[in-house]
C-alpha cells in the first residue's frame, strides 16, 4: 500500500489519542489500536518506514507507537 | 383496508395494570381499564358493527352504527367511544339497536353506488360486511336527489386511486394521517352533506403534502382509497408475515398474495418495530422484484471487456473456486477477500464470512457498515461495552427531550419518524443538531426548541461544548456517575470537557452556532427527567465519527441517560440489515458477537466448530483491500450485494481498484455498478424469494419469510455454501435455521434464537439468552454490558478538508424519503414520481454569486473530481453549503467525495468535501465516460445469450 496512506492514517490516530496528558498512555493508546485493527501487512510495511526513515512525515508519538508494534512470528 | 387476515378490534389497545370485568351479552370479560366497550366485546368474540372506528386510531364517534345499550345508562351509547367500567352490562343486540343500525346504512348507502361486483373492494369491503350485519334490505330515499356519484377520480398518485364517489365521510383516512403519519395532509372540507375529503388546498394527492405512506388507504373502510395493485389484480388469497427489506427501521409486513404474486403489502399491525405502520418504500416499492432488468441466470467471462456469457450454476460456481484458488496460489493465500452486505440476511452474512474465514482462510472480510456505522461500533463498544443502540424504538414514546443529531429521520426511517412526532405532538421537547434546515425543525404541530445549525465537520466542538457546560454548571448526574461509571476515566473526562478551549464560548467559531443556544440546549438536555438521543450518518461519517459517537455516549453516562426507558444512546441504521451484518461478524477484526480474532478462546470455539484454524490477526477493511489492489497485492474478491462503485467515496479510485482484479464475484440482483467490472455474476434472490433473519436498529431479529422460490433456481446461502465446497470446504446446511442454530451455539448474544421461538413471539431483540429468554429492550439496565462505564476523551481535530479560496463551498450528503441508498431497487419502481434525478442544493446567496438559478446545470468541483447536476435553489441549506443526495449512478456525487476517513474504524468522511460551483453546459468529462462505459458494457451484458451459444457450439 502506499506509505502516504498508511502514515496518514497513523496520524490520524495519532491525533485522537493526542488528546491525554499521559505521554506514555498516547503512545500506549496507537500501538494497541493499530494491532487492533491493522492488517499485519500494514504494520509491517509502517514498520520498515519507521527503521528506514526514522518515520518521515509521522508525529513524534506515532512513531515511538510504531517502534513498540509488534508483529506476528 | 387493514389485512385480509386481520381482526379489526375498533379502538387501540389500553395500558393500565388496572383490569376492569364486563358483561358482554351475558359473557364476562376482563380488560385493561380504559379499554372501550368495542375493543372489551371483540375481547369477548362478539364484533359490533361499526364504521368510522378501527383499531389503528382512537375513536371518533360520528357513524353511530356501533350503538349499544348499557344497563343503567339511558340512550344508545356507541360503544367505540365508551370506556369499559368495572361491572358493566352491556347488549349489543335488540330490536330497536336492529332498527337504529339499519338506518345509519341506509342512509350511507342511498349515496354510494351500487356497483359492488365490480368494485375492487368486493371480497373486503367494510361498507358492504357492514349492510350485510345489519341486514340492509331496501333504501328508501333512492338516488335522484343531491348525491356525489360523478365525482371525478384522482389517480395521481402511482400507487393508490382516490375515487371520491364512494366516500362515506368516515374520516378515518384524515386521521390516519393524523395520528399515525402525522404529515396532516387531509381534511374534511365543506360541511353536512357537501363535506368531502381532501388533500392539501384541493389538490391532487401527488400535488399535495402527501408522502404516500398509504395509512390512509389501509385505513379507508371503502373502495375510495384503494391500492392500484388491488384493482388491477383483485383481492389477494392470503397473507405470508414477513420484513421490509429497505432501511433500519425493519417495519414488519403481511405479504398479501395471491398464487406467488404480491397483491399488496400491509404493515402488520402486531410488528413491535412499526404497530402497523409503514412508509411509501415498504408498502408500495416492491415493483424491483419482478423488473425485467433482473438477472437470473449465472454468468461469467475472463476480463470485463469480453462480453458475458451465460452458464449453469455449477459452471459458475467451479469458475469461481479455480479462479479464487488461482489467485491464492500465485500471489498468496491473503491475497482474495470478500464483503458482505447489510441487504442480505443474517444468515447469509454469517455464510460469507465463514467462506472467507473457512474456505479462504484468511480474515479480508468487511461489510458496507464500514462506509456508514461502524464508528457506532467502535464508540458504543469501548464506553458502554456493547457495539448497538441502547433502546427500542418505543422507548421514545417516554422520553421527555428528544436530541437529533445528524439524522433526518422524516426522510430516513420514517415509520420511526412518526413515533417520534407522535411523542413531539404530545409535548417533548426538540434539540437538532443539524447543518441543514429538515423537515422536523419546523412541521404541522412541532417546532424545534433549538436547532444547532452547525457548520459541516464541527461536530466534536459542538458535543464538546454540550459537555463543558453540564460539567461546569454542575449538571452532571454525579450519583448516577459513581454507581454506574469508572472513577479515573470520569476524572480525567471532567478536567478534559472543563478546559476552557471546550466552552461554547471558544467553540462557537468553529461550529457557528451561538453560545447561549448551546447553554440552553445543554441544560433543556441535562434537566429533562428522561432525554434520548438519536443519531445517523451525520455524525458517523466523518474524519472525527468515532469520536463524536463517544461523545454522544459521555455526555448520556454524565446525565444518567442510559439503562432504562426514556433514554439512551440511539444510531438510527441506514440499511435494513446494519446491525445484523455487524452482529454476524463480517468485519475483519472480530467474529461474530463482536469478539476479536485475537481472542484465543474465542477462535478455539470457532476452530472446533469450523475444523479449520482461524488467522489470529485482523485482516484488510474495504479501503484497505482498494490500496492493495492498486498495489497488486490484493487480486480477488466476493461481493454480495454491495455496489462500491457509486456507493464508496473517490469513485475514480474505487473503480480503478476494481479493474486492477483479476477475479470478481458478485451476488446482486442486478449488473449494478460494480458488477460492471465483476467476472463472475451470481444472481441473488430478493427478499420475497428468501428465509432469513434481519436485525433492525433495536437489535431486533425479525423473520424474512419465502413467498416464492429464487428465481435464478438457488437461494444465495446455497450458492455460497457451494463455493466453499467447490473450494475444498466443506460447509453444509439445508435451511437457514440450521444456519441460525450455528450462530446461536457460536454467539453469546444470540444462545436463546431460534425460528421456533421468533415465531412464537413475532421478534426478538438480542442478547437473548439464559438471561434474557425473550430478549433485552432496554440495554444496561442496572450495569453497563462492559461493567462500569467507561469515559474518554474527544478532543476536536479540524477536517483536513476545508474550504479554500479554489474550493470555497463545503458540500454534504444526504437521501430522500422515496429512493434508497444507490437506488439499484427504488429506481425500478414507481417511487421514481417523486424524485427522478439528484438535485444540487444551494442556497440563494451562493447561487446569486454565481449566477445560478433553479434548475440550471452546475459544475460540483473537488479536489478528486467533478461532477454536473441540476440545482435548487433553496434555503434549507446556510450560505458556504450545498447538499445532494447519491441514488442515481449518473450524478456522480461519489466522484467528488474524497477519500478521508475516521481515524478509527476508516468510514468515510461523506459528510464534507470542499467544493466548487459554477454554472455548466454540458456533462463532466467522468460523466462522458460512465456513459460510454455503461453503454458499452449494456452491450456486453445483451450479448449473453448469444455468447451462451456460440460457446456451447
Ligand atoms: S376516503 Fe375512505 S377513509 Fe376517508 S372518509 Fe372517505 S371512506 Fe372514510
Ligand atoms: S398516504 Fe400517508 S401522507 Fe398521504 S394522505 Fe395518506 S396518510 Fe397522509
Ligand atoms: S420505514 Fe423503513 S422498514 Fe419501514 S417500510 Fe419504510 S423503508 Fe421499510
Ligand atoms: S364506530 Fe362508533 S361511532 Fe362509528
Amino acid at each position: 500500500m502506499k506509505i502516504e496512506r498508511l502514515v496518514a492514517m497513523a496520524n490520524d490516530i495519532g491525533k485522537y489519542f493526542a488528546s491525554r496528558s499521559d505521554n506514555e498512555a498516547v503512545i500506549e493508546g496507537i500501538a494497541d489500536h493499530m494491532t487492533k485493527f491493522w492488517d499485519p501487512r500494514m504494520r509491517r510495511q509502517i514498520i520498515a518506514h519507521v527503521s528506514e526513515t526514522g518515520g518521515e512525515g509521522l508525529n513524534a508519538h506515532v512513531a515511538d507507537a510504531v517502534r513498540r508494534l509488534a508483529l506476528p512470528p | 383496508m387493514l389485512s385480509i387476515t386481520d381482526r379489526d378490534r375498533g379502538t387501540p389497545a389500553a395500558h393500565s395494570d388496572n383490569r376492569v370485568t364486563i358483561e358482554v351479552d351475558g359473557n364476562a370479560v376482563e380488560v385493561p381499564e380504559g379499554t372501550s366497550v368495542m375493543r372489551a366485546a371483540s375481547e369477548a368474540g362478539i364484533d359490533i358493527p361499526k364504521l368510522c372506528a378501527t383499531e389503528s386510531l382512537n375513536a371518533f364517534g360520528s357513524c353511530r352504527l356501533c350503538l349499544v345499550e348499557i344497563e343503567g345508562k339511558r340512550g344508545y351509547p356507541a360503544s367505540c367511544h365508551t370506556p369499559a367500567t368495572d361491572g358493566m352490562k352491556v347488549r349489543t343486540q335488540s330490536e330497536r339497536l336492529h332498527k337504529l343500525r339499519r338506518n345509519v346504512m341506509e342512509l350511507y348507502i342511498s349515496d354510494h353506488p351500487l356497483d359492488c361486483l365490480t368494485c375492487p373492494a368486493n371480497g373486503n369491503c367494510e361498507l358492504e360486511d357492514m349492510a350485510g350485519v345489519v341486514g340492509l334490505r331496501e333504501v328508501r330515499y333512492g338516488y335522484e336527489g343531491k348525491n356525489h356519484l360523478d365525482s371525478q377520480k384522482d389517480d395521481s398518485n402511482p400507487y393508490f386511486s382516490f375515487d371520491p364517489s364512494k366516500c362515506i365521510v368516515c374520516s378515518r383516512c384524515v386521521r390516519a394521517c393524523d395520528e399515525v403519519q402525522g404529515t396532516l395532509a387531509l381534511t374534511v372540507q365543506g360541511r353536512g352533506f357537501d363535506s368531502v375529503i381532501s388533500a392539501s388546498q384541493n389538490q391532487p394527492f401527488m400535488d399535495s403534502e402527501c408522502v404516500s405512506c398509504g395509512a390512509c388507504v389501509q385505513a379507508c373502510p371503502t373502495a375510495t382509497l384503494m391500492e392500484k395493485s388491488v384493482i388491477e389484480l383483485g383481492q389477494p388469497q392470503r397473507t405470508v408475515t414477513t420484513t421490509c427489506a429497505y432501511c433500519g427501521v425493519g417495519c414488519s409486513f403481511k405479504a398479501e398474495v395471491k398464487g406467488d404474486q404480491v397483491v399488496r403489502m400491509v404493515p402488520n399491525l402486531d410488528g413491535r418495530a412499526n404497530e402497523g405502520h409503514s412508509c411509501v418504500k415498504g408498502r408500495f416499492a416492491y415493483g424491483y422484484t419482478t423488473h425485467p432488468d433482473r438477472i437470473t441466470t449465472p454468468m461469467i467471462r475472463e476480463s470485463i471487456h469480453a462480453p458475458w456469457r451465460e452458464v449453469s450454476w455449477d459452471a459458475a460456481i467451479e469458475y469461481a473456486a479455480r479462479e479464487f484458488r488461482r489467485i491464492q496460489d500465485t500471489y498468496g493465500q491473503d491475497a482474495v477477500g470478500g464483503v458482505t452486505s447489510s441487504r442480505c440476511t443474517n444468515e447469509e452474512t454469517f455464510i460469507v464470512q465463514k467462506l472467507v474465514r473457512a474456505a479462504f482462510g484468511n480474515n479480508n472480510v468487511d461489510t458496507c457498515a464500514r462506509v456508514c456505522h461502524s464508528p457506532t461500533g467502535y464508540g458504543l463498544k469501548n464506553t458502554l461495552g456493547e457495539s448497538a443502540g441502547t433502546q427500542a424504538f418505543e422507548s421514545v414514546e417516554k422520553a421527555d427531550v428528544i436530541v437529533v443529531i445528524g439524522a433526518n429521520p422524516t426522510e430516513g426511517h420514517p415509520v420511526f419518524a412518526s413515533r417520534m412526532k407522535r411523542r413531539l405532538r404530545e409535548g417533548a421537547r426538540l434539540i437538532i443538531v443539524d447543518p441543514r434546515q429538515i423537515e422536523l425543525v419546523r412541521t404541522p404541530h412541532i417546532e424545534a426548541d433549538h436547532h444547532l445549525q452547525l457548520r459541516p465537520g464541527s461536530n466534536v466542538a459542538l458535543i464538546n461544548a454540550l459537555a463543558h457546560v453540564v460539567v461546569t454548571e454542575g449538571l452532571v448526574d454525579q450519583d448516577y456517575v459513581d454507581q454506574r461509571c469508572e472513577r479515573e476515566s470520569f476524572e480525567e473526562w471532567k478536567e478534559f470537557i472543563s478546559r476552557p478551549e471546550n466552552s461554547p464560548e471558544a467553540t462557537a467559531s468553529i461550529t457557528g452556532v451561538s453560545a447561549d443556544e448551546v447553554r440552553a440546549a445543554a441544560r433543556l438536555y441535562a434537566t429533562a427527567n428522561n432525554a434520548a438521543i438519536y443519531y445517523g450518518l451525520g455524525v458517523t461519517e466523518h474524519s472525527q465519527g468515532s469520536t463524536m459517537v463517544i461523545g454522544i455516549a459521555n455526555l448520556a453516562m454524565a446525565t444518567g441517560n442510559l439503562g432504562r426507558e426514556g433514554v439512551g444512546v440511539n444510531p438510527l441504521r441506514g440499511q435494513n440489515n446494519v446491525q445484523g451484518s455487524c452482529d454476524m461478524g463480517s468485519f475483519p477484526h472480530e467474529l461474530a458477537g463482536y469478539r476479536h480474532v485475537s481472542g484465543a478462546a474465542t477462535r478455539e470455539l470457532f476452530q472446533t466448530a469450523w475444523g479449520v484454524p482461524i488467522q489470529p490477526e485482523p485482516g484488510f477493511r474495504i479501503p484497505n483491500m482498494f490500496e492493495a489492489a492498486l498495489d497488486g497485492e490484493f487480486k480477488g474478491m466476493f461481493i454480495q450485494g454491495e455496489d462500491f462503485a457509486q456507493s464508496d467515496p473517490n469513485t475514480k479510485h474505487v473503480t480503478a481498484a476494481l479493474e486492477a482484479m483479476e477475479c470478481i464475484v458478485i451476488q446482486d440482483l442486478f449488473l449494478n455498478e460494480t458488477a460492471k467490472y465483476a467476472h463472475v455474476f451470481f444472481p441473488g434472490s430478493s427478499f420475497l424469494e428468501k428465509d432469513g433473519t434481519f436485525t433492525n436498529a433495536e437489535r431486533r431479529i425479525s423473520r424474512v419469510r419465502k413467498i416464492r422460490e429464487p428465481l435464478s433456481g438457488k437461494s444465495e446461502w446455497e450458492a455460497v455454501q457451494e463455493l466453499a465446497q467447490a473450494m475444498g470446504y466443506d460447509m453444509h446446511y439445508d435451511h437457514p435455521s440450521e444456519i441460525m442454530a450455528e450462530i446461536a451455539r457460536l454467539t453469546p448474544t444470540f444462545t436463546g434464537v431460534t425460528y421456533e421461538k421468533l415465531d412464537e413471539l413475532g421478534s426478538i431483540q438480542w442478547p437473548c439468552n439464559e438471561r434474557a429468554p425473550e430478549g433485552t429492550p432496554t440495554m444496561h439496565v442496572g450495569e453497563f454490558v462492559r461493567g462500569k462505564g467507561h469515559f474518554m476523551l474527544t478532543g476536536y481535530v479540524p477536517t483536513e478538508e476545508r474550504s479554500t479560496s479554489r474550493f470555497p463551498l463545503l458540500m454534504t450528503t444526504g437521501r430522500v424519503l422515496t429512493q434508497y441508498n444507490v437506488g439499484a431497487q427504488t429506481r425500478r419502481t414507481g417511487n421514481t414520481a417523486w424524485h427522478a434525478e439528484d438535485l444540487l442544493e444551494i442556497h440563494p446567496h451562493d447561487a446569486s454569486e454565481r449566477g445560478i438559478g433553479d434548475g440550471d446545470h452546475v459544475g460540483v468541483t473537488s479536489r478528486v473530481g467533478d461532477t454536473v447536476l441540476r440545482a435548487q435553489v433553496t434555503e434549507r441549506v446556510q450560505p458556504g453549503v450545498v447538499y445532494t443526495t447519491f441514488h442515481f449512478p449518473h450524478t456522480g456525487a461519489n466522484v467528488i467525495t474524497t477519500e478521508h476517513s475516521d481515524w478509527a474504524t476508516n468510514c468515510p468522511e461523506y459528510k464534507v468535501t470542499a467544493v466548487q460551483v459554477t454554472k455548466v453546459n454540458e456533462p463532466s468529462e467522468w460523466q462522458r465516460r460512465h456513459r460510454e462505459f455503461s453503454e458499452q458494457q449494456r452491450k456486453l451484458l445483451e450479448e449473453r445469450r448469444a455468447a451462451a451459444r456460440r460457446a456451447s457450439g
